[in-house]
């Protein structure tokens, strides 16, 4: 590639802040985002999902400066006041800086259970590939803050909440949260990462990178509800390192944001280690949703499983990639991979690219996708019953979307997120009813 | 009123592969309030069409006759107005419903049903009370409720949840179409039971089936044999013990 002439879009939306780093590590990458430029149609991993929405503005950094009041508002909207997620320990980060006053307490949190800023000691840790993938490249030069997050061996967490929220800045701005969470061997955490956004607001991109290490034995589930103001960009990358009998289990809601991506790259480094990575996507209007994972298989014994399930309107798109490699060594793999859309309007569209890239002989994987409208005999049963047709195709939309929200284990977490889904549905039947 | 129901000379057809293919060929039938009347017939004959005819179903064409219920047009209604104006129809077949689960489906029925006659709409423990009356009658564990509508369910928890929804929704005129189908002795019992204690100077049933035992214990005030799309015959009880003994010979040659 010609360094002169990047290849892909042009940096120009974050062109002055780039110029602006210093330490070695943010020079690099902002090195390889040189080079690079961000991706464009042109880069496989990016064909289905383009990011034109980037270009045309310049990003400024947020306002360190927040009004409390629509702070404690966006947040109530997420986290009801008086509900069960009131009380579990949280860390509120506020357009891409920790908001202590919106935090609990260090000394609220579990023992064997600490946190602490980024902005405090940066480490951006060993597990990423900022020249291979240009938006954690981003995210390195420009991160200033995020949630380091640790668990000491065998202790059982319980849940924490990782709340991300968008606020009205003087223009248009963008925010790199750098997070890091690390299990000690044996130990468990549910890690429930919300973000959230104020809808009226300007654009503004949130840019997070995730790194999880999974020591022996250890559990981590991470739930994730994105629910960003409508306008939002939200470009998402999680890197899971599992060592040998871990779990790393995910699932990830999307709701809000013009534009998305939820981007896993997950590694099994140890027998009988086992990955999950589903979740669910209910899209309308102009809406592109995307859910891309590369899972490695890198040991042998090691489970790997995606049910991804979409619920797409409008002129709404869904994107789901699902990379498999297993390596020679990974024998006895057990892989499974199921992408599944509703399409509820002739233009709303899905693309599905599964991909398994094997080098072992004995293993077994398997991948799947439907698309499909509602049950006609679902919905005339349901009629049958008294039920008024809109409202019989709001049931089943969220039957579809709660069997995959199912999957999630902790009890709470799936809470939160079919909570989340019974509103997303109410106002989108109360916009239909509207006329709008 | 004398009428519950009244069918006139009702035409419906399916389209087959582009072809309308008629299957309703001029039925007419009355069916007065507080009545069960049974309507037997041979497979094929239009009796689950009619049914589905009468529920609203869209892929049905009426190309002529009438339907009124209640004085009002049946045809004219939408599914769901023709449940809350009293039609239930208890299906062959019951619909499985994965990710939606029995209780929060059954109390969603009955306050749309509410709301549309009326009525005040049910609250939690106003529900659960009633619901727990209903189940209990037919013998139903609470299990059942908390399950996704007829997910797993067994041949005869399907109809008996047909029968609970029939219970609670409290209509004027059901359309039984083959809820005896499938049902071992007991289970037979418990679904008869289960529409016995329905009968009232309010409540009518049109009661299809193939087989002598649920008229039985339903005691019905007519039967009407139903032969390639129409009714060719209608009598007393003794018509079914005519046909269990005879089979529907003499009626094939009759509608011919």
């Amino acid at each position: 590639m010609n360094a002169l002439a990047p290849s892909g879009r042009s940096l120009a939306p974050f062109e002055a802040r780039l110029s602006g780093v210093h330490d070695v590590e943010r020079k690099s990458a902002a090195g390889d985002l040189a080079r690079t430029g961000l991706p464009g149609p042109r880069v496989e991993a990016w064909h289905y999902t383009n990011l034109r929405a980037l270009s045309g503005h310049v990003f400024a950094e947020s306002d360190v400066l927040f009004d409390e009041k629509e702070a404690r508002a966006v947040l109530a909207s997420v986290i009801p006041e008086g509900s069960i997620f009131e009380k579990l320990p949280r860390l509120v980060l506020v357009n891409g800086r920790i908001a202590p006053g919106l935090s609990s307490s260090t000394a609220s949190l579990p023992e064997g259970v600490s946190w602490s800023s980024f902005a405090s000691a940066p480490d951006f840790g060993t597990q990423t590939s900022p020249q291979r993938d240009p938006l954690v490249a981003l995210n390195t030069a420009l991160a200033s803050d995020g949630m380091q997050l640790s668990v000491a061996t065998g202790v059982k967490a319980g849940q924490v909440l990782l709340v991300s929220l968008a606020l009205s800045s003087s223009g248009v701005v963008s925010f790199h949260p750098r997070h890091n969470v690390a299990l000690a061997p044996e130990a468990s955490l549910t890690l429930i990462e919300i973000s959230a956004g104020n809808d009226g607001q300007e654009l503004y991109f949130h840019n997070p990178v995730l790194t999880c290490s999974l020591a022996e034995g250890a559990h981590l589930e991470h739930v994730k509800l994105q629910q960003e103001a409508g306008n939002a960009i939200h470009l998402a990358t999680v890197y899971a390192d599992i060592a040998g009998h871990a779990t790393y289990e995910s699932f990830t809601l999307t709701l809000g944001s013009a534009l998305a991506r939820h981007e896993v790259h997950a590694s099994l480094a140890g027998a009988h280690a086992a990955v999950h990575v589903n979740g669910a996507q209910l899209l309308g209007n102009t809406q592109v949703g995307d859910i891309t994972s590369v899972i490695t298989h890198s040991a042998p014994d090691c489970i790997s499983r995606q049910t991804v399930r979409n619920v797409l309107t409008d002129r709404s798109r869904a994107v789901f990639q699902g990379k498999v490699l297993v390596e020679r060594v990974a024998q006895k793999t057990d892989g499974y991979q199921m992408n599944q859309a509703l399409l509820l309007s002739p233009t709303a569209e899905i693309d599905a690219k599964p991909e398994l890239e094997i080098y072992a002989d004995d293993v077994r994987c398997s991948h799947g996708a439907t698309v499909g409208a509602l049950d006609e005999e679902q919905l005339f049963y349901l009629r049958s019953r008294g039920i008024a047709g809109a409202q019989a195709r709001q049931m089943l939309v969220e039957a579809f979307l709660i069997e995959a929200t199912d999957l999630v284990r902790d009890e709470v977490a799936r809470t939160l997120l079919d909570g989340a889904l019974a509103d997303a549905l109410l106002n989108r039947i109360t916009a239909e009813e509207r006329g709008s | 009123m004398s009428e519950l129901l009244k069918i006139s000379g009702l035409h419906a057809s399916i389209d087959a592969d582009g072809i309308p293919k008629e299957i309703l060929r001029g039925v007419d039938l009355v069916v007065p309030p507080g009545e069960v009347h049974a309507i037997m017939g041979p497979n094929g004959c239009g009796k689950s069409t009619l049914s589905y005819v009468l529920a609203g179903r869209e892929e049905y064409d009426v190309t002529a006759g009438s339907v009124s219920f209640m004085g009002q047009d049946l045809l004219a209604m939408e599914p769901e107005e023709r449940a809350a104006a009293g039609l239930f129809l208890a299906f062959q077949a019951p619909v499985e419903l994965p990710g939606v689960n029995n209780a929060n489906f059954l109390r969603t029925a009955v306050n749309a049903v509410r709301r549309a006659r009326g009525e005040p709409e049910l609250d939690a423990v106003g529900f659960l009370k009633t619901v727990r009356a209903a189940t209990k009658n037919l013998s139903m564990s609470d299990d059942m409720l908390k399950r996704n509508v007829n997910v797993g369910f067994s041949g005869g928890e399907k109809k008996r949840n047909e029968v609970l929804q029939m219970t609670m929704l409290q209509p004027k005129l059901a359309i039984l179409d083959e809820t005896d189908s499938g049902l071992d002795v007991d289970a037979l019992r418990i679904v008869a039971e289960g529409v016995k204690n329905l009968r009232s100077p309010d409540f009518s049933a049109l009661v299809i089936t193939h087989h002598q035992r649920l008229l039985e214990y339903l005691g019905p005030d007519r039967i009407h044999v139903m032969v390639r799309g129409r009714i060719v015959r209608s009598g007393g009880p003794e018509l079914a013990k005519q046909i269990d003994v005879e089979g529907y010979a003499s009626f094939l040659t009759e509608a011919a």
